[in-house]
């Protein structure tokens, strides 16, 4: 899936969590979670639920603990995608 | 030593089977109508009870007192129920949350009840059996721990004084609001958010209709299901809810001129220790006559001084045993035994909220001049009859200034709880 494809769906997946809708709507590959969008990290494990449902994956620890910019969510998700594919 | 403060009730707020909402709760208690209603899930799953009082939250309701993100996991009846009516109870009470930079240090909360989120925890409990425990998410623990009611209304309001969740079964209610008049008395806190809740559902009622003490001769009629003080009580209606009152020393209340709906002069908790006649389900009548007594003699009024009472009276077997129990507590004869009734008839039973939602029809009673009627007692009960003279226990709605109500809660474990409310006169 193509990386921009995939910011749109995180925009949607995580934009319930966060107040701040002006950081919402600049989105990009170095928004931080956290930072950004101060998103509280207990949600952060929601937030991943919610990816593993939309695209049909299954993230692991390791990867869950990376997941905290889009930059990383995103690479996480496109190598499971890929990785499923190639299965 | 400094002298203890005097504790007055500035905020109401209600979430129960017959009106959601302080407005409608008083035009249903004042018309003696019923929120009982026939439970198609207790009957999908075999219950002998077929009916139930569960509360109605509007839409609107639930978004202003809930995010939408709150709203999609919240699979917690009681933490809804209590948080509306918290909120009602607050801002009726003229006031704000904290702001976003610092609690309310002056403010915290006693919300009880006996279990919290059994649905979200039978979920829970469904996906850690299927090794799917990854799933729970982060809401599962908030919701189903006890004290999560308490902690949602804490983060709502921003209160900064103590903030916990106190558990005595049918007691539970009551016990919180004499709790916040303490903590009040005793200046460690100027204002408390005290009350309690009770979850809906087949997984809370369902071991009180295994138990045989729920009725099972309504189901077809179940605005006549629940029957305190009747000839033909039969059990109670399992039902559900919360109530919330805003206790406040008078120098808060006063200061910031806030309306007084009355005074809380007095209460007392105890327990019978499971001893003499006192069991985990049957009540010790030396520990309810003592909790009564002791209620009166700490307020500092004469017993005859109770005009009104708003009893426990679940529409069992034990009805007349309560009484029996006032009766002797306060020294009273047939005739000039005050006034009682008991809110059960329109809401049924609804266990750790039953207290607090029955404190806010007590107060409601006191500050608005009224008795409300008993429903589904015309047939009274003989042995009752045979205590109280029959005008005691009005059917129709009783307009009445009076001064001091008596109100009691009794719960499984065999504890008690009363409280003493009196009109407000300031000095």
């Amino acid at each position: 899936m193509d990386r921009l494809l995939i910011i749109g769906e995180l925009k949607a997946i995580v934009s319930p969590y966060t107040e701040e809708r002006s950081k919402l709507e600049e989105l990009s590959e170095d928004t931080d979670f956290l930072k950004d969008l101060k998103i509280n990290s207990a949600n952060l494990v929601d937030i991943v639920l919610d990816i593993e449902e939309k695209f049909g994956i299954e993230v692991d620890n390791d990867s869950m603990a990376k997941m905290l910019t889009v930059r990383a969510t995103v690479e996480v998700v496109a190598q499971k995608l890929s990785g499923d594919a190639g299965q | 030593m400094k002298a203890a403060n005097r504790v007055v009730i500035t905020g109401l707020g209600v979430c129960a089977p017959n009106g959601t909402g302080v407005e409608d709760f008083a035009r249903a208690i004042k018309s003696g109508t019923s929120g009982i209603r026939f439970d198609p899930a207790l009957q999908a799953l075999g219950f002998s009870c077929q009916v139930s009082g569960r509360p109605e939250i509007s839409r609107q309701t639930m978004d202003v007192c809930f995010s939408e993100l709150e709203q999609r996991v919240l699979a917690s009846t009681g933490i809804q129920y209590g948080v509306v009516a918290a909120m009602e109870a607050w801002s009726g009470a003229g006031l704000l949350p904290a702001g976003e930079s610092q609690p309310d240090w002056d403010s915290g909360t006693f919300f009880g009840t006996g279990t919290s989120g059994i649905d979200k925890f039978r979920w829970a409990i469904q996906q850690i059996d299927q090794q799917q425990v990854r799933k729970l998410g982060s809401t599962v623990v908030g919701q189903t721990m006890a004290s999560g009611v308490s902690a949602y209304i804490a983060g709502k309001l921003g209160l900064g004084n103590q903030v916990t969740t106190n558990s005595s079964a049918c007691a539970t209610g009551t016990e919180s609001i004499l709790m916040a008049y303490e903590h009040i008395r005793w200046g460690k806190a100027k204002r408390m958010l005290a009350g309690s809740t009770s979850d809906s559902g087949p997984y809370i009622w369902g071991g009180f209709d295994a138990m045989k003490v729920c009725t099972y001769k309504h189901n077809d009629s179940p605005q006549d299901a629940s029957r305190p003080m009747s000839a033909t009580a039969s059990g109670f209606v399992p039902g559900s809810g919360a109530g919330a009152l805003v206790l406040e020393s008078l120098e808060s209340a006063v200061s910031r001129n806030a309306r007084i709906y009355c005074e809380v002069i007095g209460g007392h908790a105890n327990s019978g220790g499971q001893r003499g006649l006192g069991t985990m389900t049957a009540p010790n009548p030396e520990a309810v006559k003592r909790c009564i007594a002791q209620a009166v003699s700490g307020a500092g009024i004469r017993p005859e001084q109770v005009e009104v009472i708003n009893g426990h009276l679940t529409a069992t077997a034990k009805d007349a045993l309560e009484i029996a129990n006032w009766k002797q507590a306060l020294g009273r004869g047939r005739e000039d035994f005050p006034y009682i009734n008991s809110l059960k008839g329109m809401t049924g039973h609804c266990i750790s909220a039953s207290g607090s939602i029955e404190c806010v029809a007590s107060v409601m009673q006191l500050s608005g001049g009224f008795v409300f009627p008993n429903i589904n007692c015309q047939d009274l009960n003989p042995e009752i009859a045979a205590l109280v003279d029959p005008s005691r226990i009005p059917g129709k709605l009783l307009a009445l200034d009076f001064e001091v109500l008596a109100k009691a809660s009794f719960g499984f474990g065999d504890v008690n709880a009363c409280l003493i409310f009196k009109r407000f006169k300031n000095g």
